[in-house]
């Protein structure tokens, strides 16, 4: 009995400390420190925004300045870790300022442990990329691109983990 | 108890919907007739459209102190209005942010941001939130150019081609649309789309 109490409350523990942090099992990982993050115009991000291949993408496009970006980036790390058998990648495109990248990005990345892929997105002429990615995007942030082939779904909202889940599941089969 | 959980799950569907109908779609589209409103300014009075008797429109810039987006355009907005006040287009600012949901947008922080940046334009704060939902504003920065007398919503979007930096820039759109407007010109783009940071709300 008493035992079982253990491991209950153990379970507890752990579920609970999974909630706000990023998941145990990356800590335990080797980290690898990244020193530098991609930079593309939107020319070079739009190839990564319509590939044709078997997976599922999930794009996030955030910023680390980004209060509500930051509360929901775990759930796209959960997404991309929990789904990556499935065929499912997930990218984040940074929209930060060139000059914070290696003063505020770069450090978060590695703070955090970020596993996805991310490239930051550094163009001008907003107006034209904007509307290119999704004409209903209005440019804010946090926005979430998810595409599969020629399928594709675009949401200018936060998520949380079952949300995102949902819209996944809707590409999946 | 399955009624109970049936209800609880219509009352969380019922303010998912309400939750979403307050955003974007909602607000005005160009051509549209802005309400007036009265908002309180940084100097503690309250101020409404209609106090600018003389003016011939009004670059309505929805911005706040924490977006780094608008910090970036905080000299730009400054340009706007010192070019533009004395031919009859006034900038007014405001900040749609929930200050519990955005530490550091405050009215007591807008005062004090102010007056480092010398802005020479109000700067209202949006008690309550109930304005920017009526524009449809759904980040900062997000300008709206309405012309008198109809008070007719005439430009949304952002001030240029280029918000995170201003030495890129390559086109200016809404000095494009006030240059139209007073030389009674068609505005060539009476929208344009700029990354922003969303509007806080609890």
């Amino acid at each position: 009995m008493i035992q079982k109490f253990i491991s209950f409350t153990l379970i507890a523990a752990f579920l609970f400390s999974c909630k706000k942090e990023i998941p145990k099992e990356t800590l335990t990982k080797e980290i690898a420190k990244i020193a530098t993050v991609k930079s593309l115009n939107y020319q070079q991000l739009k190839p990564l925004l319509e590939k044709q291949d078997d997976k599922i993408y999930v794009v996030n496009f955030w910023a680390t300045w980004c209060a509500p970006c930051v509360k929901e980036l775990p759930y796209f790390e959960k997404i991309g870790a929990e789904y990556k058998s499935k065929n499912v990648e997930v990218l984040l495109v940074s929209l930060d300022f060139p000059k914070q990248v290696s003063t505020k990005l770069i450090p978060f990345i590695n703070k955090n442990n970020i596993q996805s892929e991310v490239v930051l997105l550094d163009d001008f002429n907003e107006d034209i990329w904007i509307k290119a990615i999704d004409a209903t995007w209005s440019g804010a942030l946090p926005a979430t691109l998810i595409y599969h082939k020629n399928k594709r779904k675009f949401y200018e909202q936060t998520f949380d983990y079952e949300t995102l889940e949902n819209e996944l599941k809707q590409f999946l089969n | 108890m399955k009624t109970i959980k049936n209800t609880l799950i219509l009352a969380m569907l019922i303010l998912m919907t309400t939750a979403f109908s307050t955003r974007t779609e909602n607000g005005y589209k160009i051509g549209d007739t802005i309400e007036d409103f009265s908002l309180k300014n940084i100097d503690d009075k309250m101020v409404s459209l209609a106090d600018y008797k003389k003016a011939k429109g009004f670059i309505i810039i929805f911005t706040c102190n924490m977006c780094p987006y608008s910090v970036a355009n905080e000299d730009r907005i400054n340009a706007l209005d010192a070019k533009y006040k004395s031919k009859g287009f006034p900038v007014i600012a405001i900040n749609p942010n929930d200050p519990k949901a955005s530490k550091g947008d405050g009215f007591e922080d807008m005062k004090v941001r102010a007056k480092e940046k010398g802005f020479t334009f109000p700067y209202l704060f949006d008690e309550g939130q109930k304005v920017y939902p009526k524009f449809g504003a759904s980040k900062t920065p997000h300008v709206f150019i309405v012309s008198k007398k109809s008070m007719k919503v005439e430009y949304i979007g952002a001030i240029d081609n280029s918000s995170k930096n201003p030495d890129a820039v390559t086109e200016k759109y809404v000095e494009n649309a006030v240059d139209a407007l007073l030389a009674g010109k068609k505005i060539e783009k009476t929208e344009t789309k700029a990354i922003g940071c969303t509007i806080k709300v609890l």
